[in-house]
C-alpha cells in the first residue's frame, strides 16, 4: 500500500471496496479510481494501443491519456475523475488487450458487468434529462479564478452559474493546499441568493452567443444542461504538458503537478524515489511536497541546469527502474540513477478548448512557451491560468524545451500521444511526406484524435513541428478545437428522447377500434395507421385481396382521418386558392368540392388533395397525410411574404375532424340506412356535393368524393365522435359484410385507377403535365409555377411520363424503384429510362401491375421495358396508367 | 445562434426555419418575361460571405415571416 498515514481530503472512516479489471481492491472516500489504484500499487492500468507497451496512470485528471475505462452502462471514462463509489466495478477499456501485473488473465475481453452504483445502475436503466438555463454570468472552472470570478459577479445580484467538472469545487487548490480560503469562499457563493453551483458537470461545448452545453454527471444517468449566458467568464485553467525523451511512457513516470496532487490530495506516495524532470520553477513546489511525505527525491534534473533525462530502464513487468541523465550537449557522461517515480513538466498550456470553440483567436507567448488567448469572441472573457497567468502554477522562469535528442538511437520511444501512441518519429515521417499544416499532421499522424483530444500531446506536436521545420512554434499554430472537450455519452444526447419519446406518435380517435381488431399498423409519417386488417392466419396478400374484393364488390370502409386539413377564411379565399392551386376554384359553388393540384414555383408537383366550399368565405382544403405541415407553411409562405393584401387566415384543423371512408357498390345503402332523412340517391347528392347529417346524435358532414374510383361517401365528424361514428358505421354494415380496410388496399385501389400519391410518383421532378394531368392546369388564370410550364426543360417531348406497366408474367411484383431500360440484352451500362413508382397484386384484374416515370412514356404505350432484377430482365407491357373503371361509370354509378 | 423574432424576441434557432435570400421579388407579371430571366428568379440566389438579407419564420412559434441581415461569417444578426 502506498497510502500515506495521514493527509489528504479523503475520508479514512469510510473505507471502500471496488473491483479493477476482475481484482479486489480498497480505497476511502473521496479518492478517484486512479488514486485508489495508486493507493493499491496497480502500477500498469493500460497497454498502448498500438505497440501494446504497459502504461500506468499519467495524469491527476481530465487530460488522461492512458488510464480509460468502463464502468456500468458508460464508457471512455478517465479513471483519474471517476469518483470512488462502494462497489464500483471498473473495466480497462480493450483497445487491444489490456494487461494487470496481479492477474494478466483478467484482461481483453474481461465480461463488462454493470457496476451497483457506479456510473450506472445497469440494463439501460441510466437516466439522462436536458435542462435549459439562462444567466447573466456562467463561469466555467471552480478554481481560483473562478471561485473569484463568481464571487465578483454574485456582489452585482445577477444570476451566476458556476460550473466545475470535480466533484468539489477548488481546481488545483484542492492539490495545493488552500483548504480555509476555498471553505471561507464557497460558503460566501452558497449563500448569495442568485448563484447556483454545478459540480461533477463538463463544459464540453461553447457555440454561438454563449451556448453552452454542459454534461452533468448524476448517480445514475446525467443532465444535460444547456446554458444561455450573457457573459461566459473562462476560468479553465492549464493543463501541465509533459517534456520528450526516449521511453517516456512507462508506468511510473506522469506529470509533476498530478505526482503533487496524488501527495496533498489523495494522500498517496505515487511513488519511493523519485527524479524530477523538468524545465520550469512549479517543481519547486513538487519536490517540497514529495520530500515532506517521505519520498526521497534521488535528482532534480533540470534542462536550465544544462542537463535532461534521455532514456528510462524498466523492470520485467514495465514498471519504472531509473533513468538516465546526461548533459544536454550530447556528449558528457551518462549517469543512472534509480528510481521508481519520474515527475515530469514541460511548462503549462493554458486550456483554451472552449475559448476556440467559442472562435476566440490564440497567440503564442515566447516568454510564457505556450499559446495564450488573443481576440476573445463577443462577452467571453478568460481569466485566471487559462488567461496566461501562470503564476499560481508556480512555472516562474521556463526555458522552452520540447523534446530530448536521441543520441542517434530512433525516435521511436519518444512518445508524443500517449492514447494514440504516436511518436515523433511519426511526426518525422510525416513531414518527409511533405506534410507542413498542423492539421495535416494531425491527420498523418493521429495526433489529438484521441478520445483525450491530445490535451498533452496537441502543444507538444506543434512544437516538433516548428523545430523540424526551422519555423516559429507561434507561425506552425495548433489545431482547430472542436466539440466536445471530453467524451460525451449517446444517452447524454438523446436525454428522453428514446423509444416511445423518440418522436411524437399520433393516433386518430377511431384507434383504439384498430388495435382491438387486430390491424397490423405502418407509420405515415408521425401517424399511425392501420395497414392492413388481418384474419386469423392471414398473410398480407390474402388480406389485402380480400380488402379489395369487399370495396369493389360490396362495402368496405377506412379511417381517413389522418388527412391534413386546413380551414380557409377571409374575403379573398378564393383568390387565395386560384393562386395557389394550378386549377380554378373561384367558380366553385357552396356546398361543393373539387380535387386541387399545386406546384412549387419550378412548375413541379407539390402536393394535393381535395378542397371543400363550406360557406361564402369559408373553406376547406385536405392534403396528403405526411404533406400537412409543409402546405401550411407554403400556403403562410406566399400569403405573408407575396400576398399581404389578401385578406385570408389559414389554420390546421387536421386533429378536429375524424373522417371515414365508406367505399364500395353498397355504400349507398349504409349511408341511407344511417341518414334516413337524406336522400343519397345520384341524383339529389351527386359526385362532389357536400351534405350535413345526423346519426344517432352524431353530426356528420358527408362528401360524395372517392379515392378508390368505387361510389363513396367520407362521413367527417368532429373528432370527438371519430370512434361512435366508426362504430355506427360497423353497425349497420354488419349484414352487407362491411369490411374494414387499410392503407395497403387504399393503395392498391387509387392505383389500379391511376390516382397518384404525391411523393411517391412524384419526387419533385414531376410536372402535372408528366403526370398526362394537363387537364388540371388553368390556361385561364395565373398560379404558382405557371411560367416554369412553359420552360423548355418543362416541355421536352423525352420528359418522362406517368405510366401503367403489365408485368408480361402476371404473378411477378415489380419491385418499386426498379429502374427500367429498352434492351434486355444491351451492353452495358443499359440506358435507364424510367423506374417504377408503385406496384402492387390486383383482385380486380387478377394479375400484378404498376405505375411507372418512363421517358417518353405516353409514345411508348403498348411496348415492352424490362427492370433488371437479380441478373435477368422481368419484362412489362406499357399501358395508360388507368387499370380500372376508366369511364368513371364506378364512381358515378 | 439566436434570432430576435420581431414579434416575440430572441429565440433559440431551433424553432426557426430559414427562407433562403430575401429581396428577391416575385416577377411582376411572369408572363411575359423570357426563359432566363425567369431561371434566374427560380434557381438563382445570392450565397456572399459577409452580410446578406434572409427570410425566416418562426414555425415553432408565432409563424410569422420576417427578414434579418445576418453575418454568415460571424452570425451577427443586424436589423433589415
Amino acid at each position: 500500500m502506498s497510502r500515506l498515514a495521514s493527509g489528504g481530503r479523503i475520508d479514512r472512516s469510510r473505507p471502500l471496496s471496488f473491483r479493477f479489471n476482475g481484482t479486489d481492491y480498497r480505497g476511502y472516500a473521496g479518492d478517484t479510481l486512479a488514486s485508489a489504484l495508486l493507493a493499491n500499487d496497480v502500477g500498469v492500468v493500460a497497454q498502448g494501443v498500438t505497440y501494446g507497451r504497459p502504461r500506468g496512470i499519467f495524469t491527476a485528471g481530465v487530460e488522461e491519456p492512458n488510464a480509460l475505462v468502463h464502468v456500468g452502462n458508460d464508457t471512455m471514462l478517465r479513471a483519474t475523475q471517476v469518483e470512488l463509489v462502494d462497489g464500483l466495478e471498473a473495466v480497462g477499456l480493450n483497445g487491444r488487450g489490456r494487461l494487470s501485473l496481479d492477474s494478466p488473465s483478467a484482461v481483453a475481453g474481461s465480461p463488462i458487468s454493470p457496476s451497483p452504483s457506479g456510473g450506472g445502475q445497469g440494463g439501460g436503466s441510466d437516466r439522462y434529462d436536458k435542462i435549459y438555463a439562462h444567466c447573466e454570468v456562467l463561469v466555467i472552472g471552480g478554481g481560483r479564478a473562478g471561485i473569484t470570478a463568481a464571487l465578483d459577479a454574485a456582489q452585482t445580484g445577477d444570476r451566476v452559474i458556476l460550473v466545475d467538472e470535480q466533484a468539489e469545487l477548488g481546481g488545483r487548490l484542492l492539490g495545493a493546499g488552500w483548504n480555509d480560503w476555498l471553505a471561507d469562499s464557497i460558503a460566501k457563493l452558497e449563500s448569495a441568493p442568485d448563484v447556483r453551483l454545478l459540480t461533477r458537470a463538463t463544459a464540453f461545448g461553447h457555440y454561438d452567443q454563449n451556448l453552452v452545453l454542459i454534461a452533468e454527471r448524476l448517480p445514475s444517468g446525467g443532465s444535460l444542461r444547456q446554458v444561455r449566458a450573457k457573459r461566459v467568464v473562462l476560468a479553465t485553467g492549464a493543463h501541465e504538458r509533459p517534456l520528450i525523451f526516449a521511453n517516456n511512457d512507462r508506468p511510473g513516470i506522469m506529470l509533476a503537478g498530478a505526482a503533487r496532487t496524488y501527495v496533498n490530495r489523495y494522500g498517496i506516495a505515487p511513488g519511493k524515489r523519485a527524479v524530477i524532470f523538468t524545465n520550469n520553477d512549479s517543481t519547486d513546489f513538487v519536490a517540497a511536497d514529495l520530500k515532506r511525505a517521505g519520498i526521497t527525491v534521488e535528482a532534480i534534473v533540470d534542462v536550465r541546469a544544462g542537463e535532461a533525462v534521455v532514456d528510462t530502464l524498466a523492470w520485467q513487468g514495465g514498471g519504472l527502474r531509473g533513468v538516465m541523465i546526461a548533459p544536454l550537449t550530447g556528449d558528457g557522461q551518462r549517469r543512472e540513477v534509480q528510481c521508481d517515480l519520474l515527475c515530469v513538466s514541460g511548462g503549462f498550456n493554458p486550456t483554451l478548448h472552449l475559448f476556440s470553440q467559442a472562435q476566440g483567436r490564440l497567440r503564442y507567448e515566447e516568454g510564457l512557451a505556450c499559446f495564450v488567448p488573443d481576440a476573445a469572441p463577443p462577452n467571453v472573457e478568460v481569466v485566471g491560468a487559462a488567461a496566461g497567468d501562470l503564476g499560481g502554477r508556480g512555472q516562474g522562469t521556463i526555458m522552452p524545451y520540447w523534446v530530448v535528442p536521441s543520441n542517434g538511437r530512433e525516435w521511436s520511444t519518444h512518445f508524443v500521444d500517449l492514447e494514440r501512441d504516436v511518436t515523433v518519429a511519426d511526426v518525422r515521417r510525416a513531414l518527409r511526406a511533405g506534410m507542413r499544416s498542423v492539421e495535416h499532421v494531425k491527420r498523418f499522424t493521429t495526433i489529438g484524435t484521441g478520445t483525450d483530444q491530445g490535451k498533452t500531446a496537441g502543444i507538444n506536436e506543434t512544437a516538433i513541428i516548428a523545430a523540424q521545420l526551422g519555423q516559429p512554434v507561434g507561425a506552425v499554430g495548433v489545431t482547430t478545437f472542436r466539440p466536445p472537450y471530453v467524451p460525451v455519452s449517446f444517452g447524454l444526447m438523446a436525454g428522453r428522447n428514446r423509444g416511445d419519446l423518440f418522436d411524437p406518435i399520433r393516433v386518430t380517435a377511431i384507434h383504439p377500434w384498430h388495435v382491438a381488431n387486430g390491424a397490423v399498423f405502418e407509420n405515415v409519417g408521425q401517424w399511425k395507421r392501420p395497414w392492413y386488417f388481418p384474419r386469423e392466419g392471414e398473410e398480407i396478400e390474402a388480406a389485402v385481396l380480400r380488402e379489395c374484393r369487399a370495396a369493389r364488390e360490396g362495402v368496405a370502409l377506412m379511417d381517413a382521418s389522418t388527412l391534413g386539413k386546413i380551414d380557409i377564411q377571409g374575403p379573398d379565399a378564393s383568390e387565395f386558392l386560384n393562386r395557389i392551386y394550378t386549377n380554378a376554384f373561384d367558380n366553385l359553388k357552396v356546398g361543393f368540392c373539387r380535387y386541387g393540384l399545386m406546384c412549387t414555383a419550378d412548375g413541379m408537383v407539390f402536393d394535393d388533395g381535395v378542397v371543400m366550399h363550406l360557406e361564402p368565405d369559408r373553406w376547406l382544403a385536405t392534403t396528403t397525410t405526411g404533406g400537412a405541415a409543409a402546405v401550411l407553411d407554403w400556403m403562410e409562405e406566399w400569403l405573408q411574404t407575396a400576398w399581404p393584401d389578401l385578406k385570408v387566415r389559414l389554420t390546421s384543423v387536421t386533429d378536429h375532424w375524424s373522417d371515414v371512408a365508406v367505399v364500395g357498390p353498397r355504400s349507398r345503402d349504409v349511408v341511407r340506412a344511417l341518414f334516413p332523412g337524406l336522400d343519397p340517391s345520384r341524383e339529389s347528392f351527386p359526385f362532389m356535393a357536400i351534405r350535413e347529417g345526423e346519426t344517432g346524435g352524431i353530426p356528420v358532414r358527408l362528401h360524395r368524393i372517392t379515392f378508390s374510383g368505387e361510389l363513396a361517401y367520407e362521413l367527417w365528424t368532429p373528432s370527438w365522435y371519430g370512434l361512435a361514428l366508426w362504430e355506427a358505421v360497423m353497425a349497420v354494415g354488419q349484414p352487407l359484410g362491411i369490411t374494414p380496410y387499410g392503407t395497403e388496399t387504399m393503395h392498391v385501389l387509387r392505383a389500379e385507377k391511376g390516382y397518384i400519391i404525391c411523393g411517391q410518383e412524384t419526387d419533385g421532378t414531376v410536372t402535372p403535365q408528366d403526370l398526362g394531368m394537363s387537364w388540371i392546369v388553368s390556361k385561364k388564370k395565373a398560379f404558382i409555377g405557371q411560367r416554369s410550364h412553359r420552360r423548355t426543360d418543362a416541355m421536352r417531348p423525352d420528359r418522362k411520363h406517368l405510366v401503367g406497366l403489365l408485368p408480361v408474367n402476371g404473378d411477378v411484383i415489380l419491385p418499386e424503384g426498379a429502374q427500367l431500360i429498352l434492351e434486355p440484352n444491351g451492353a452495358a451500362p443499359a440506358k435507364m429510362v424510367g423506374h417504377v413508382t408503385s406496384s402492387y397484386r390486383s383482385a380486380a384484374l387478377g394479375h400484378t401491375f404498376a405505375l411507372a416515370m418512363l421517358q417518353s412514356g405516353r409514345e411508348r404505350v403498348g411496348t415492352t421495358v424490362y427492370a433488371p432484377l437479380n441478373g435477368h430482365a422481368v419484362a412489362a407491357t406499357v399501358t395508360d396508367p388507368i387499370f380500372y373503371d376508366k369511364e368513371n361509370v364506378r364512381r358515378d354509378s | 445562434m439566436l434570432i430576435p423574432c420581431p414579434w416575440c424576441g430572441d429565440r433559440e434557432d431551433v424553432e426557426f426555419k430559414y427562407g433562403g435570400s430575401a429581396q428577391v421579388a416575385y416577377p411582376s407579371d411572369p408572363a411575359s418575361v423570357d426563359d432566363a430571366t425567369w431561371a434566374r428568379f427560380v434557381f438563382f440566389r445570392p450565397n456572399p460571405k459577409g452580410k446578406m438579407a434572409e427570410r425566416w419564420v418562426h414555425t415553432a412559434g408565432c409563424r410569422r415571416w420576417f427578414n434579418l441581415v445576418r453575418d454568415t461569417v460571424t452570425h451577427e444578426i443586424t436589423p433589415p
